[in-house]
């Protein structure tokens, strides 16, 4: 019993002493995702791995329960305390069940972060959202400025009208619709979120304004449901569908030409911004209200008075790459 | 002139031709030929679901899960589609319509053996159902470009005018308009809901007719999965969530007593057609989003409010003493 304990101790110390080596060359930072086997995380693990292929003394160590739940999750923190790696950057499945078990990962001295989807203030040092409000606001009128040199009439398909997000979405996008000379937007009407209103609404939208020229729809049941409807009409080449959607539901009708171009967040610049904030942390910058931490080829990442900071504008997907990111999420 | 109110039917007509003038009054352009041959078919799908539930509710019955049961066969179709583009379409519909049957068939039972209230049987289903399509799908959705060009092309394909989906709509009608008035299933349907102890007594088994209208209310909510499915190029677990709704408003504002034994094909139609012009026009009028919702239930309640007085008058005092006690 005595050599069993003490093979136990020996090999213990060991073990941390190779881990202890092991930090001296490369530092360890876990991407904590909700689930494994889901392809927005394993595109954001791409990301990953070339910011630590960039940074070079980086090891990614990509990891997370097999089903999304928060008790899942908590282990593998706990198994990554025990690795005592650097920094931990999660997309958590729970905002407050985490906190505790993230918080003692804060005190071994692990930087702790969250992207994605955050985690209380409490059990992180900073946030990383995909994107903000107004960066959305602007890109959904933007994406239909763009093919619009010569201005025209465009209309917008949102969610329920009691929808939150879609709301402030096309209040940011009202602010700065004067920034686009000769964008008029016509209409604002009601999906809600149902494939057939959706539809039905786009034919009304239609028929309602002869020179209608594109139709914004920041949600993905609308953005699918108004190509479908503009394919149908033969309106293809004469209205442009765009605004936010996921590019394995927009690949047809991208193909189909009913949609020249849309905007979703890109899981890849989230893994690698998030690891490279991670870095930057290992490296002593402070996540503190004002502070701005480095994303690499990214740029920077400003943190509200909630340690909140937004990556960037949603990515823009069109012909070239939408069958490549279709395969993905 | 009284008796021609009294016809369901007629007014119906005469209330949708109303709804056309007022809408024309607002928009001009609802009435042209083509935008109506639109309409037809943008409520063909209604008027499909609206048959089966008219002989689903003649029966006394209710069947919630129509809805529900669309969206798994449309699932189905669209898996079935998306694994083996191969498979020809006339069969995928036909493996779906089966399929609706056989899920139609699992509330028929349940009521039939079991002699549950119809209401929870469906209620149930209704969310078995649904959950079915999460376990079957993950929870992902089945795109445009994973289904194949006939799949899609189908219900768009025009044929003498119209698309193929309003024929399936005009072929449906004539087939239940010919088991309802032409066979003995179709009589034992309005005899049960009528007075199902007098059915007994004439031979009728009344659980027997109430499976057989929960079969082909399910069949039709399998050809109507694959119709939504194609129709608007995409499949998830939510498609057609709250439509059951809709169906059953359909079928209401057509006449068909929910107390059962009361109804027709015709009313069903024009009951869907009536709500699919009121779908239609209101995207064109500009009406906001809440006053859409609001205008929608009123029709139903004044529809419901017609209904019961014209039912009312049916009622023959016999015991003319016992009244007056």
């Amino acid at each position: 019993m005595k050599i069993f304990k003490a093979l136990m101790v020996t090999t213990a110390v060991s073990l941390a002493l190779m881990a202890g080596t092991a930090h001296a060359e490369n530092k360890k930072i876990a991407l904590v995702v909700k689930a494994l086997g889901i392809g927005f995380f394993e595109a954001a693990n791409k990301g990953a791995q070339e910011a630590a292929k960039e940074l070079g003394d980086v090891e990614i160590i990509y990891t997370g329960p097999t089903s999304t739940t928060a008790e899942g999750q908590i282990e593998v923190i706990n198994s990554l305390v025990a690795q005592k790696v650097d920094a931990i950057a999660i997309s958590a499945n729970d905002k407050d069940a985490l906190v505790p078990a993230l918080k003692k990962a804060m005190d071994r001295g692990i930087k702790v972060i969250s992207w994605d989807s955050g985690v209380a203030p409490e059990g992180r040092a900073m946030h990383l959202n995909p994107s903000s409000n107004p960066l959305i606001g602007n890109m959904i009128i933007k994406l239909a400025a763009d093919q619009l040199p010569d201005g025209g009439d465009v209309a917008v398909l949102s969610a329920s009208a009691t929808a939150t997000n879609q709301n402030t979405w096309i209040e940011e996008m009202k602010k700065v619709q004067g920034n686009y000379k000769g964008i008029n937007v016509v209409a604002t009407v009601y999906g809600d979120d149902l494939a057939d209103k959706s539809y039905r609404e786009t034919q009304g939208l239609i028929q309602s304004y002869p020179n209608l020229k594109a139709i914004i729809a920041p949600t993905s049941v609308g953005i699918v449901a108004a190509a479908q409807a503009v394919e149908d009409a033969g309106k293809v080449g004469q209205i442009n569908v765009t605004g936010l959607g996921l590019p394995s539901e927009m690949a047809g009708h991208v193909k189909a030409g009913s949609s020249k171009s849309f905007a979703i967040w890109n899981p890849i610049d989230l893994g690698y911004s998030a690891t490279m904030i991670a870095y930057d942390l290992i490296g002593g910058a402070e996540a503190k209200p004002g502070a701005e931490l480095k994303m690499g080829r990214m740029g920077t990442v400003k943190l509200d008075d909630n340690n909140e900071g937004a990556m960037a504008d949603p990515f823009v997907y069109d012909a070239s790459n939408v069958e490549e990111f279709a395969k993905i999420f | 002139m009284a008796k021609i109110l009294k016809n369901r039917e007629i007014l119906l007509v005469i209330a949708i031709a109303a709804l056309l003038v007022a809408i024309t009054l607002r928009f001009p352009g609802f009435v042209a030929p083509a935008n109506l041959a639109r309409v037809y078919n943008d409520t063909s799908i209604l008027i499909i679901l609206a048959l089966g539930q008219m002989a689903v509710i003649l029966t006394r019955c209710i069947d919630l899960s129509m809805a529900a049961n669309l969206a798994l066969c449309g699932m189905v179709a669209a898996m079935i589609n998306a694994a083996f583009p191969g498979v020809p379409i006339p069969l995928v519909i036909l493996v779906v319509v089966a399929l609706g049957a056989l899920l139609g068939s699992i509330n028929g039972l349940l009521v039939w053996k079991l002699d549950i209230p119809p209401i929870v049987v469906t209620l149930g289903t209704l969310t078995i159902y649904r959950g079915t399509i999460f376990l079957l799908s993950n929870g992902a959705w089945i795109n445009a470009h994973q289904m194949s060009d006939a799949f899609k092309a189908l219900p768009r394909a025009p044929l003498a005018g119209l698309p193929v989906l309003s024929w399936l709509s005009v072929l449906a009608i004539a087939a239940v308009y010919l088991l309802m008035t032409r066979t003995p299933v179709g009589r034992a349907f309005f005899a049960v809901g009528g007075n199902p102890h007098a059915a007994v007594y004439t031979g009728i088994d009344v659980g027997r007719t109430r499976f057989l209208a929960y079969c082909l209310s399910g069949a039709l909510a399998g050809l109507s999965g694959y119709l939504w499915v194609s129709r608007y190029a995409v499949a998830y677990v939510d498609i057609a969530a709250g439509f059951e709704l809709d169906i059953i408003a359909a079928c209401v504002i057509g006449g068909i007593s929910i107390a059962g034994g009361i109804g027709s094909v015709p009313g069903a139609v024009l009951g869907a057609l009536f709500l699919g012009v009121i779908k239609n026009a209101l995207p064109v009028v500009n009406i906001s989003p809440f006053a859409q919702l609001a205008i929608s239930g009123t029709v139903i309640i004044i529809a419901v409010a017609v209904n019961a007085r014209t039912e009312k008058r049916k009622g023959r005092v016999i015991l003319k003493k016992a009244e007056a006690v």
